[in-house]
């Protein structure tokens, strides 16, 4: 039970431009019973099997508790009865928006313990398709974002442009989704014939397409009423929580990994970060949306790099990383995910921990929910951009 | 349902309501993992099922027809999905779409995956990869089309069910709506 006339808690900026104000009715008397509510697991709102339980008070969220497992398969425990080989076929479904640069970092991490010398062609067309990987990503959360938000329309146009990405993707990969491209030491096979040229045809439509999103969404009026001011999170509150990724870049924090500690040939091109100002959900999606055109320029960028050569190396008949440890950090589409592979000198790895961004980014869900009213709470939930199997594993 | 549930409807009457039910699917789709987003692009503007007449924007469970289960089925969701069909009114159809519905898929030897969705609910199709091609679940949902159109509503609200398909599975399948997919086919 809550008293409305000793409540204090007023969250900045739950209506734009001004503080809210709630008039007292009564003496003080008046009491108010609280209320759980239960959103998820299956709820058109959470995209996916996410839950929450919020405390409310009348309208208002006075507590917020992310509940989750629903998507726990246990990726942990099954690398470890894979083989180096098999492995990144697991990887590449924790998130399930992001599979390229999963197996990415699985990989990368077994060249590093086995010291092996990945042949450039290789390392440049690693980073091509990892930056396809992350447009795709993010046209993702920009169509179901606006869903969220009640208008339809977007999620169109991002699939138009996502059919357009997994068809090149497909020909190169055979897959739409999952890619399975990359191998220690190097890719599974060269790129098709014609990639280039239709790599950079696609590039330049979707550069001519991404001024379409900025009218539609970004500079929408509804859309704006909705998000500018909501749930604003502080760049202290999202580092000490471990808050990486668009959600980070937007509190104008630019912390990339691409940039801080650059792997793969990151370091030789000019990675350009967006950053936001406010933290709050529009600015959180307008990170979203700029680092599309960032990702435009760089594979522009690798185009004219990309040299030629051998795309793997020859690899033993048994892939056994040496005894020891690494911890590998790459720039996923939604954060920073780090693979911890500690290795006995066996054919499977003996332990490996998945830092994952979503689990991370999920963890200002409670700070950002508190005091905003439930209307809001959809639109700040969608606004930190998580995959469920990202979370749970 | 009144009546449908007792008599057995003459054939031309038969014929005319199975062709308007499956032609008005009401779709809820059970987003669980990947697959889910392959059922997105099922029924954005590329692949369209709507097309078929499956409108994938129904409002809850007791609004809908045909449930599609998309993605991993794990132990602590499994009780969800279950109340989720018990919601559904009869006659109700069932796809699970993708490996992991299908029979737990890469998380075969997982602790924490359900190995497979017909362990708790029963399914009419089968569509099997990792994940499915939209055009696969196009394929399914013909499938699902053909068997709507042989059965009887009488039968069905009582519970009967014809054999499963599976999808990719022996002979082609022997439909005039059908396109000529490689894939296509019927399980014994
Ligand atoms: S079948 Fe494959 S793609 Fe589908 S949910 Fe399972 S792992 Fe993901």
């Amino acid at each position: 039970m809550s008293d409305l006339s000793t409540r204090e808690r007023v969250h900045p900026g739950s209506a734009p431009g001004e503080d809210f104000h709630l008039e007292i009715v009564g003496d003080g008397d008046f009491q108010t019973a609280d209320m759980k509510l239960s959103i998820g697991p299956a709820h058109p709102a959470t995209h996916g099997v996410f839950r929450i339980v919020l405390e409310m008070d009348g309208e208002r969220v006075t507590g917020a508790r992310p509940v989750i497992g629903y998507m726990h398969r246990g990726f942990e425990k099954l690398a470890e009865h894979r083989d180096y080989r098999q492995i990144k076929a697991l990887v590449n479904r924790h998130d399930w928006l992001s599979g390229f640069s999963n197996e990415l970092g699985v990989a990368l991490a077994v060249e590093r313990m086995m010291e092996m010398e990945v042949p450039d062609r290789a390392q440049w067309i690693r980073m091509l398709l990892a930056e396809w990987n992350r447009i795709l990503n993010h046209l993702m959360f920009i169509g179901s974002y606006a869903i969220e938000l009640g208008a339809i329309t977007p999620m169109f146009y991002a699939f138009r442009e996502r059919e357009d990405i997994q068809h090149l993707l497909e020909s190169a990969t055979g897959g739409r989704l999952h890619f399975t491209y990359n191998q220690v030491g190097g890719l599974k096979i060269d790129l098709p014939k014609g990639f280039l040229r239709q790599s950079t045809e696609l590039s330049a439509l979707i550069r001519k397409r991404v001024p379409d999103y900025h009218d539609l969404v970004l500079g929408n009026d509804i859309f704006q009423a909705r998000t500018v001011g909501v749930g604003p999170l502080p760049p202290e509150v999202a580092l000490s929580l471990g808050v990486t990724g668009p959600t980070l870049h937007a509190t104008g924090v630019p912390e990339d990994s691409r940039v801080t500690e650059p792997y793969l040939k990151y370091g030789e091109i000019d990675v350009d970060v967006p950053v936001g100002e406010n933290g709050d959900s529009f600015d959180r999606f307008y990170c979203l949306l700029a680092r599309i055109s960032a990702s435009l320029d760089i594979i522009d960028q690798i185009h004219d790099h990309l040299p030629a050569g051998p795309v793997n190396t020859k690899l033993p008949k048994m892939v056994k990383a040496p005894e020891g440890a690494t911890y590998l950090r790459t720039e996923n589409p939604l954060g920073q995910l780090g693979y911890w592979l500690e290795s006995d000198g066996g054919r499977t790895p003996w332990r490996l921990k998945m830092r994952t961004p979503s689990f991370s980014n999920v963890q200002a869900i409670p700070y950002l929910l508190e005091g905003v009213l439930v209307p809001d709470a959809i639109a700040v939930l969608g606004s930190v951009f998580f995959v469920v199997g990202d979370i749970d594993r | 349902m009144g009546v449908m549930d007792q008599v057995e409807l003459p054939k031309p009457v038969k014929y005319v309501f199975n062709w308007g039910r499956k032609y008005s699917l009401w779709c809820f789709n059970f987003g669980l993992a990947c697959c889910a987003i392959e059922f997105i692009a099922a029924s954005t503007s590329r692949h369209d099922f709507i097309r078929h007449g499956v409108i994938p924007f129904a409002h809850g469970p007791r609004q809908a027809d045909l449930l599609v289960v998309s993605g991993t089925l794990t132990d602590k969701m499994a009780p969800a999905v279950k109340r989720l069909y018990e919601e559904m009114p009869e006659p109700k159809y069932v796809i699970s779409f993708g490996s992991c519905a299908n029979c737990g898929g890469p998380y075969w030897d997982s602790y924490s995956v359900t190995k497979g969705v017909d362990q708790i609910i029963p399914v009419d199709v089968y569509v099997p990869g990792c994940p499915p091609r939209p055009e696969a679940l196009l394929d399914g949902i013909i499938a699902l089309q053909d068997m709507i159109q042989k059965e009887s509503l009488k039968e069905r609200i009582a519970g009967r069910r014809l054999d499963p398909i599976t999808l990719g599975a022996d002979e082609p399948l022997p439909s005039d709506s059908s396109p000529a997919l490689p894939s296509g086919g019927r399980a014994p």
